[in-house]
């Protein structure tokens, strides 16, 4: 498969190699992450006009799934501000590594814990709780110092970034999605790694930290653990880690077999659809169980919510491949044939995103002039009138997607059964059904 | 057949699915009038179907705070005050789907709070279903090919 390193460019490899570009970025996410915190606690309960509402989930949230996710992988893990104040606590440091380790407890994340499943739960965790999260300023900014309060406290316990790689629930989808992306750190020589010495890619060195996300740069096969943090580039005594453009879902083309990552696809996949018919849909009684946390039609919403992701998609999907025959246990080829499920989530996703964002990007203009909505006008712009945007495109463009991420899974389909050798057809036929039900929801 | 012309001859019934046009059935345009009740995060009925052509009466009641009706596509709105009614005309003469949202900021779920409007066929859901066939019509005879080669049960 054709690859096209990127860090030959001497301007990129420069620019990643130094701590200081990456800085910059990060100082500028940290600034505005605390402003959307306090944008919340002390701003207009008003969501959408709001900074932490308009700013996170529109204009964030816009450009990571639309953007970010698709062409960058990790991109936005690389420049994420959240694990930075308890990664300099636990480094002791803000730039280079310091001379002495400070006192942390540094212990190793627990072994039954390394997988996603918690990142899964985390996730559910807001997905259940998305009406309110999504539209009250004061309810996104309590979360987001959750977040970034938790990730420092895991930096105090246990070594690494134990937050982004364990317990991140957006973090558990980008690294999901990430295999499609286009773009990959991986090393140039296998050999190289071998017989490197002390192997300060991961152990670290005076020039860099050892991988943050606990992973050794020398076995990377996949994007999904790599947070493309850049300092195993920085480490390497043998400038063996490159950076590469190659073609869309390369990763894919070796299934997983992780049944963590496997419900990660479902997970997003129907919340996807869950989404597009609650929020985007006509139906104002399930508008009104998931906005009313704590009643019995909410409870009622999340036992359907939950269902729908453990019990009806598995199952369905469970049953088509019950038939089809492999020399693969039945739990094995289940998560290898759910990594079509992949570019099919990644679309739904952005076909849904399309409908909000586009419906809702005009609120970006106003908050931008008064982001507390306290009567500000710091551009001119504070009055600006709400106007759906683009909408002539909008319908095409969600058909493309979906469409496109059809294609797109039946092929990842096509391949990973061949990998496994058995048959793709149930997994198309179940990617068709959803997309139709997809269709029918959004358009 | 070699394989770039397979793919070549379904790109273009792709484009013929989308694009086509389709023929429309003579119907002579009326007045309707609906009442749509709204409140805090939904209008009741929150769908509602007409024909091409035909003039369309909204009348608008708002039952718990201001409320907005924006018609996407057709870029036409009105607002109503708590127990007032306002009656939005227009001639629908745009076929399609179009979804209709509150444009009056109205509480937390404000964003959410959309109904849908039809006018004649939804023809380009229809034609979305068509695309979608007409992947899975390429992919399933390849697929069957595949597999059951080697280690099977």
């Amino acid at each position: 498969m054709s690859r096209f390193e990127l860090t030959r460019i001497p301007f990129i490899k420069n620019t990643l190699k130094s701590r200081y570009p990456q800085l910059a970025v990060f100082i500028v996410m940290l600034v505005g992450y605390i402003f959307a915190i306090l944008a919340g606690l002390i701003g207009t309960p008003v969501g959408s006009h709001n900074f932490s509402i308009v700013f996170v989930w529109i204009a964030w949230w816009a450009i990571l799934i639309l953007v970010a996710v698709p062409f960058f992988g990790r991109g936005w893990c690389a420049v994420c501000p959240i694990p930075l104040p308890g990664e300099w606590l636990q480094r002791g440091a803000v730039l280079s590594p310091p001379d002495k380790k400070p006192k942390w407890l540094n212990l190793r994340w627990p072994k039954f814990l390394r997988n996603i499943w918690m990142q899964n739960i985390s996730f559910l965790l807001l997905a259940l709780f998305s009406s309110v999260l999504l539209t009250t300023p004061n309810i996104t900014g309590i979360v987001l110092a959750a977040m970034l309060f938790a990730a420092i406290g895991l930096s105090t316990i246990f070594e690494r970034r134990a937050f982004c790689r364990y317990l991140c629930p957006v973090g558990g989808f980008i690294g999901l999605y990430s295999q499609t992306a286009p773009i990959e750190l991986r090393i140039k020589d296998k050999q190289i790694c071998v017989t490197c010495e002390g192997k300060p890619c991961y152990n670290g060195s005076a020039n860099g930290y050892g991988c943050p996300w606990d992973v050794f740069p020398g076995g990377l096969t996949k994007n999904t653990y790599c947070g493309l943090c850049m300092e195993c580039i920085r480490t390497c005594p043998h400038d063996n880690i490159a950076i590469n453009l190659r073609p869309f879902s390369a990763d894919l083309a070796k299934p997983s077999t992780r049944m963590d990552e496997a419900f990660k696809a479902f997970i997003m996949l129907g919340s996807a659809m869950i989404y597009a018919g609650v929020l985007l849909g006509p139906w104002g009684a399930f508008k009104d169980a998931a906005y009313n946390v704590g009643t019995s039609a909410w409870f009622i919403y999340a036992v359907i919510f939950l269902a729908i992701i453990f019990v009806i998609l598995p199952g369905f999907f469970t049953l088509g491949i019950l038939k089809t025959k492999g020399s693969l246990p039945l739990k094995q080829r289940f998560a290898s044939l759910a990594t079509a499920l992949i570019p099919l989530g990644l679309m739904f996703w952005v076909a849904f995103s399309l409908s909000f964002v586009l419906t809702n990007a005009s609120y970006i203009i106003a908050a931008f002039s008064d982001p507390l909505g306290l009567g500000w006008n710091l551009f001119g712009t504070a009055n600006a009138v709400w106007q759906p945007m683009l909408t002539f495109v909008l319908a095409p463009a969600q058909t493309l997607a979906l469409v496109g991420g059809l294609i797109w899974s039946a092929r990842t389909a096509q391949k990973a059964a061949n990998e496994i050798r058995t048959s793709s057809i149930s997994v198309i036929a179940f990617s068709f059904i959803l997309t139709l039900v997809m269709l029918w929801l959004l358009l | 057949m070699n394989s770039r012309f397979i793919l070549l001859l379904f790109v273009m019934a792709g484009l013929v699915v989308a694009f086509a046009p389709l023929p429309v059935q003579p119907i002579t345009p009326q007045e309707r009038t609906f009442r749509i009740d709204a409140r805090q995060y939904a209008y009741s009925p929150s769908e509602f179907k007409v024909n091409p052509g035909d003039k369309v009466n909204i009348q608008l009641v708002s039952t718990d705070v201001v409320h907005g009706l924006y018609v996407d596509g057709y870029d036409i709105s009105i607002e109503a005050d708590p127990g007032q009614t306002k009656t939005l005309s227009f001639v629908a003469d745009k076929p399609g789907s179009f979804r209709f949202r509150c444009n009056v900021t109205c509480g937390a779920m404000h964003p959410f709070m959309i109904g849908k409007l039809t006018v004649g066929t939804n023809n380009w859901l229809y034609r979305s279903i068509g695309l979608a066939v007409l992947a899975v019509i390429g992919f399933l005879p390849l697929s069957s090919f595949i597999p059951q080669t080697k280690n099977m049960d």
